[in-house]
């Protein structure tokens, strides 16, 4: 392979006159975790209450729950990115349209709109799924000790569903935390879209996108970590 | 204290009750029975409305269900209901479990909730369990702190789901003795169970089922003596005979 | 707001969207679903064959493709499969292999990660008894496996494995990052020569809809027959 490899790429400028290629990549990995923790945010919150709304005994919640979920699940990540950052800002009367495009940083917000509302439609199918995996008889339980509704959800199905569907979730955390990367279609300078700069700058490619796989790697141990040590602190004693 | 007065019930096209009519009095011990799929378990979700029905109408100390000024939550409350399948919360100590719904649906302080759990469970023999988890403890435990949390809320009424059926043998005894020393105690019962021997102790009445259909509503002595229909004759003669 | 939606664009752009841009998706999701496939089982047998080398060759590679962004693979692939190309034929320059050879073989490689995760799974949900039986009739490993115990999986997991497809058929959107004319690129293409960027993403998202949200529909209905049959 006539390759020339060069490891000490990391510690040269960037072409952007300040920092080195390895700032560059570590300023990328900012924006892939700042977008992926504050999309998480929208997508567990909505996630769960389209979830929830899916296993209630109302059918206009589960109408509504259900088309949610579809909408958003059939639509590939890339077009709904698209849809919120080109088409969004014609659709509003046109001073809020104006005021979009000119939002200093607006691919991040994007991001984390789209993404919130994508992995939500995910986090809601784990939600209803672990809901519908309690036995039946938990749900009729607490409503025979006169509990409502919402406190039936509160205090008995939601504790429960949670922690069944921790790893599921641990997972759906990563798949979120990876989309981020679609972003950099819209201009998100996140860590991939830092490694592909730094690609095309340097023509270092094996060396920036090796360094981008390992940051990557690393995450992904961490949060695994994280998970297993969450689900070992939240762990009911007795159960298997 | 219950009046089920007529009432059908359907899954889709099948018809799961047929014109059920009885009725329950204060400090009354009513055993229902029959063949499974009979629709007792059915019968017995309806008086609290965890089962809708079509036709009919049932009223719990005078309050229709069907009424829809009725509080659903605030009748359930004062309902008691054990499980099958005992149906504690997994993810709630002992403890927590029995103050659950007194807390939150009956609004008693913390501490006063915590004492009326803590003495129902020292009743059915349960105390040094306090601050275990369900998982930890056998079936027979469950279901014993199952009646317990029932209890909790000062129910004027109890109603039984085949709470034996889901146990080893060797635990239906421990739950059968709360169980009669409960209707001794005056509690009104309604119960669905094949411990004949239970009812044979404790009942005031045997109501006996068959195809959603209530065949036999007679006195205990009657219904052991000599049962009218040969259906319930049938049922017992099996159910007896070993 | 839709005054001035245009929809002639659509209507005169129809033949290149579809002519062009579905046929590569669809060609490059059939591909790489059924390469993903045979490559996801044999992979998953790897895993569970109890090998002391292959379990852990297995393992790392699924642990190792689901942790990263599908965009970087893509990108990984684009740059190195030429140089691969070069070592195996022992040319003298990285050779060019086409855009789509080397996007097949990265959804192929990437996508069977996850298939073989979903035939593990059905594997696994074969009673032990089906492999003792077919033993005790004298059955060999591989007979076994291919006569027994994956043809049932096989069934058991088809509803998953045509989802994973579904996902598949949306994914293959990204080759949109290395220029390529799938149905979203060619899409795009369109919007940014004509200027209309509404009228082709809203009309692209519609189809996706239409298409994936028709073919679940299919998967669930087949899932109930096989939960039948089962």
């Amino acid at each position: 392979m006539n390759y020339n490899w060069n490891w000490g790429i990391f510690f040269e400028p960037s072409p952007e006159g300040v920092g080195t290629y390895a700032d560059m990549l570590l300023s990328g990995l900012g924006w892939t975790l700042a977008t992926a923790l504050c999309s998480w945010i929208i997508a567990f919150s909505l996630g769960s209450l389209i979830g929830v709304m899916r296993t209630m005994p109302s059918p206009v919640a589960q109408a509504v729950g259900t088309s949610y979920v579809e909408l958003f699940r059939n639509i590939p990540l890339l077009v709904q990115m698209f849809l919120w950052f080109y088409v969004l800002p014609e659709m509003v009367p046109e001073v809020i349209g104006t005021w979009l495009k000119q939002l200093p940083n607006a691919s991040f917000y994007t991001a984390v709109i789209c993404l919130g509302f994508f992995t939500a439609s995910r986090v809601a199918e784990q939600v209803r799924a672990g809901i519908q995996s309690l036995p039946r008889g938990q749900r009729a339980a607490a409503i025979a000790l006169g509990l409502n509704t919402w406190q039936t959800y509160r205090y008995v199905l939601l504790p429960i569903a949670y922690r069944v569907i921790l790893p599921p979730m641990t997972s759906e955390f990563l798949n979120n935390l990876k989309n981020t990367s679609v972003a950099l279609t819209i201009g998100l300078l996140e860590l991939t879209a830092r490694a592909r700069s730094m690609q095309e700058f340097s023509s270092q490619v094996f060396e920036s996108f090796t360094a981008a796989t390992i940051i990557y790697l690393l995450i992904s141990l961490t949060v695994v970590m994280l998970a297993g040590a969450l689900e070992r602190r939240v762990a009911v004693p007795g159960s298997r | 204290m219950i009046a089920i007065d007529g009432v059908g019930k359907w899954y889709g096209p099948v018809q799961v009750l047929k014109g059920c009519t009885t009725q329950v009095s204060k400090g009354e011990v009513v055993v229902v029975c029959g063949p499974s799929g009979s629709g007792k378990s059915t019968l017995i979700k309806t008086v609290n409305a965890l089962e809708p029905f079509q036709e009919g109408a049932i009223s719990v100390d005078g309050i229709a269900l069907k009424d829809k000024r009725t509080d659903l939550p605030k009748l359930r409350a004062r309902v008691g209901m054990v499980f099958q399948h005992f149906e504690l919360f997994p993810h709630l100590s002992i403890t927590d479990n029995l103050t659950l719904a007194q807390c939150k649906v009956l609004k008693r302080p913390r501490e006063e909730a915590r004492t009326r759990g803590l003495k129902l469970l020292e009743r059915v023999g349960l105390s040094a369990h306090a601050q275990k988890f369900p998982g930890q403890l056998s079936g027979g435990q469950q279901q014993r702190v199952a009646i317990a949390r029932a209890l909790s809320m000062d129910p004027i009424v109890m109603l039984f789901d085949e709470p034996t059926s889901a146990l080893d043998p060797e635990m239906v005894g421990e739950v059968l003795d709360v169980m009669v020393q409960l209707a001794r105690e005056g509690m009104t019962m309604m119960c669905v169970t094949h411990e004949m021997g239970f009812a044979r102790k404790v009942a005031n009445r045997v109501i006996f089922m068959d195809r959603g259909e209530i065949v036999e509503d007679a006195q205990k002595e009657e219904f052991f003596g000599q049962p009218r229909s040969p259906r319930a004759q049938q049922f017992l003669s099996k159910i007896l005979a070993h | 707001m839709f005054g001035d939606f245009d929809y002639k664009v659509i209507l005169a752009s129809l033949p290149y969207l579809f002519g062009t841009g579905m046929v590569f998706t669809v060609t490059l999701t059939a591909l790489a679903a059924s390469g993903g496939i045979v490559l996801g089982t044999i992979i998953a047998m790897m895993r569970l064959s109890g090998v002391a080398f292959l379990v852990p060759i297995a393992r790392i590679y699924v642990d190792f493709m689901r942790s990263l962004p599908l965009v970087l693979v893509i990108f990984w692939f684009y740059f190195l499969v030429p140089y691969i190309g070069q070592w195996i034929t022992g040319a003298s320059r990285p050779i060019s292999v086409g855009a789509f050879t080397s996007a097949l073989i990265t959804f192929t490689l990437f996508e069977a990660a996850f298939f073989s995760e979903i035939m593990r799974a059905g594997i696994q949900s074969i009673p032990r008894g089906q492999t003792s039986a077919a033993q005790a009739l004298g059955l060999n490993y591989v007979q076994t496996m291919k006569s027994v115990i994956l043809p049932q999986a096989f069934r058991n997991m088809l509803p998953l494995l045509l989802t994973q497809t579904i996902v598949l058929f949306q994914d293959t959107s990204l080759v949109y990052v290395i220029s390529l004319t799938d149905f979203m690129g060619a899409a795009s293409k369109v919007a940014q020569r004509d200027g209309r960027l509404v009228e082709m993403y809203i009309f692209a998202a519609l189809v996706y809809l239409a298409i994936c949200f028709s073919a679940s529909f299919l998967v669930r209905r087949l899932q109930r027959r096989v939960a039948i049959i089962r």
